[in-house]
């Protein structure tokens, strides 16, 4: 069955065809329709789960991370600030290992205060022991939380999952999804039998304890880094599980026209879709262009961000989020992946797409034109963040309203 | 409802241990004298959510004293972790997925930190949807765990690790304790008492009683802290009945929001003689007595035993 769905009703109807037992929620501008759908689902009893509205995004972590520590099925859903607001928690459930898969909704974080998404919300997150996935369709949305069931649940990772979207790109934009038949999801995702956290009278349990010694930390640490490293295999194992039920094939990393490819752009999310245009323009201008897109970002694919990566001659990060002071994190992680290879290309990083901001024509046209001048002339440009003349005039007139920039001349007809 | 009968003597709890010996707490815990006497009465299974505090320290990695489960959550929280512990058991029971056999009470275990301040906020919203739950509060008047720190419960003039009496302010403490008991009965939630060491009866029959109801059941435990106190570990429980026989902690007990004393003193003792005892006040005594404080502290405890009504009548 197909229907048109938003990135949050795709979202939705994921957590409903897992038959998922309990949703915490806390309403969020861009992720509220996520919660909004699941509470009338369950309300009209086509859904049978408990949902509870929290009193912040701190206490409906910790609900969604207790009670998946209880042994049910648990989903909730985030964005931005919601995120950042329960972050400690973030760390804690990770380190109960267990089972919980939670959507983040991409939005920019304050201040300035905003709506439009980019991506320092969910990389902040990085860290913590989540698994997290970035979805670039509405249909990536609804198979990704199928997907990550599976991985959270696997008895060799046992490691919560964040799904990400971008907010207002793909949370509120339709797009056709195949809503696969129950019996197939049943088949890929079973239901959840907890063998290792779980509460009962029968069986008492101390969950979460305090450990004293660096000795003791240092190996529930690395036990967790293991774990997210093997979840690259089983990643794999699931995904091609999922591509032969329904037909769809989620690798750790998308690749468009890379095959070829000397000049290469990496991406991740909803934008990437702006960017597979940009290799059709620059292909049409006789560029050997493709690009990757990550999807898995933690455990961060290396082997196959290397084997893609390695056939082109120029590399382009393209990050929408910023680690002030520093720049690109999606650069800086795609950087050290390459640093002990013997062949590896030049990387050139690139920031656009902050807070929703548009990544133009003109913008992908400068980064191909720099990697071009990277192959043919070996001239690397540093770091470079991207804004066009139309959007500095943009500004200029809002400083121009309070006072500021009073040598600016407003120009007529612009 | 089954008719109560009330236990009478110290003889009637039950002999049975739910918290064994062997923690690392300090000697003279006030905290665990409370707490070894409250799973006499919720019994092993249960599971006890915790937040950050010095009792986050009874279960170390690989030991644990109790015989129930128990979550560690964060400071702010434990309320919230009672709230999926209890949904999931529900639904998972509603679903045929757990036996109900295997079900569980949910106790959260805070200090005053967590139950005054940080926690606040998540403790209100789960009396507010009106969880199914216990909620015991240890509180020795401060941020014992951190060393002994200000905390919203610590009472006027106490000396602690960021009130500490100088020159120019020398009478430690410059606020009032937090009343929540009358913030958490402003919610009137089925049940809500406080409990001392020192009256285990009282703190057994509370137990039982509020077992009927379901509901928040909420304990505040004044628990006396040797270390931060500044007192022998073996006057704890001397120290918790002079808390009472001064009148400065109230035995009581609020259900659906109606309070009843459960401790009337026909006289109370000054409160000179809880104040002395301890080092956290010493400063109100030498090198110069600070008369106008401890009559402050006075006052506010008879301001509040008038406005009693079981009291003055």
């Amino acid at each position: 069955m197909r229907e048109m769905l938003t990135g949050n009703a795709a979202a939705a109807w994921g957590v409903r065809l897992a038959n998922v037992d309990y949703i915490p929620a806390f309403p969020v501008t861009p992720q509220t329709e996520i919660i909004e759908t699941l509470s009338k689902w369950i309300n009209d009893g086509v859904m049978d789960a408990k949902f509870v509205t929290m009193d912040s995004e701190h206490s409906m972590i910790t609900a969604a991370g207790a009670a998946s520590a209880t042994g049910a099925r648990v989903f909730t859903a985030t964005s931005s600030q919601g995120l950042v607001y329960g972050f400690e928690m973030l760390y804690t459930i990770a380190g109960w290992r267990v089972p919980l898969v939670m959507i983040n909704v991409s939005r920019g974080l304050s201040s300035p205060i905003t709506l439009e998404p980019d991506h320092n919300d969910i990389l902040a997150t990085r860290d913590t022991g989540f698994i997290q996935i970035h979805c670039e369709v509405c249909q990536e949305v609804m198979d990704s939380i199928l997907i990550a069931y599976r991985l959270a649940e696997d008895e060799r990772i046992l490691l919560p999952v964040l799904v990400n979207m971008d907010g207002f790109h793909l949370s509120f934009t339709r797009e056709p999804v195949e809503l696969p038949i129950i019996e197939q999801v049943r088949k890929f995702l079973p239901a959840y039998k907890p063998n290792h956290a779980f509460f009962k009278a029968s069986q008492p349990m101390a969950q979460g304890v305090a450990v004293l010694g660096g000795y003791a930390y240092s190996y529930f640490k690395y036990q967790m880094h293991l774990a997210s490293k093997k979840a690259i295999e089983v990643y794999r194992e699931v995904s091609e599980e999922f591509a032969e039920l329904f037909g769809r094939t989620y690798n750790t990393v998308e690749t468009y026209m890379a095959d070829d490819a000397e000049c290469l752009l990496i991406m991740t999310n909803s934008f990437t879709t702006m960017g597979k245009a940009a290799i059709e323009r620059a292909r049409a201008r006789n560029i050997k262009a493709g690009l990757l897109r990550l999807r898995l970002v933690r455990p961060f694919p290396e082997a196959d961000i290397i084997r893609f990566v390695k056939r082109a001659k120029a590399v382009a990060v393209l990050d929408q989020n910023i680690s002030i002071g520093k720049g690109g994190i999606i650069y800086s992680d795609v950087a050290s992946t390459l640093y002990n290879e013997k062949e590896k290309p030049v990387l050139l990083s690139f920031i656009s797409g902050l807070g929703g901001k548009n990544i133009s024509i003109e913008e992908f046209e400068f980064i191909f034109d720099s990697l071009v001048k990277a192959v043919d002339k070996g001239e690397i440009s540093p770091p470079q963040l991207l804004y066009t003349e139309a959007e500095l005039i943009e500004i200029n007139r809002l400083k121009n309203i309070v006072g500021k920039e009073k040598h600016y001349k407003f120009e007529s007809g612009d | 409802m089954v008719e109560l009968i009330p236990i009478k003597s110290i003889k009637d709890i039950p002999f049975d241990e739910n918290l064994f010996p062997g923690t690392p707490a300090c000697a003279g815990c006030g905290g665990l004298l409370a707490l070894r006497h409250c799973l006499k009465v919720l019994g092993k299974d249960i599971v006890i959510v915790n937040a950050a505090g010095c009792f986050t320290l009874l279960s170390i990695y690989p030991f644990t004293p109790f015989k129930n489960s128990w979550l560690y959550t964060a400071m702010a929280c434990a309320p919230a972790g009672a709230q999926g512990i209890r949904d999931a058991l529900d639904i998972l029971i509603k679903k045929g997925k757990l036996d109900p056999k295997e079900d569980l009470k949910v106790v959260v275990l805070t200090g005053d930190g967590a139950a005054y301040d940080i926690g606040l906020a998540s403790t209100s919203g789960a009396i507010n949807r009106n969880l199914d739950f216990y909620y015991i509060c240890y509180d020795n008047e401060a941020y014992g765990n951190t060393g002994f720190q200000w905390s919203g419960a610590t009472p006027l003039a106490s000396k602690t690790g960021t009130t500490q009496p100088g020159r120019l302010s020398p009478s430690g403490a410059e606020f009032f304790k937090k009343d929540l008991f009358e913030i958490w009965r402003s919610h009137k939630p089925p049940y809500l008492a406080t409990i001392s060491p020192s009256h285990p009866v009282d703190l057994h029959n509370k137990f039982k009683k509020a077992e009927q109801y379901k509901g928040p059941k909420l304990f505040i435990n004044l628990s006396p802290c040797p270390p931060g106190w500044a007192t022998e570990p073996s006057h704890s429980t001397i120290l918790a009945k002079l808390a009472v026989d001064t009148g400065i902690w109230a035995l009581k007990e609020a259900i659906y929001g109606d309070i009843k004393h459960t401790h009337i003193q026909k006289k109370f003792k000054s409160i000179e003689e809880y104040l002395k005892e301890q080092g956290r006040f010493t400063h109100l005594f030498k090198p110069q007595r600070q008369e106008s404080v401890i009559n402050k502290i006075q006052e506010r405890v008879n301001k509040y035993w008038h406005s009693v009504q079981e009291y003055t009548k």
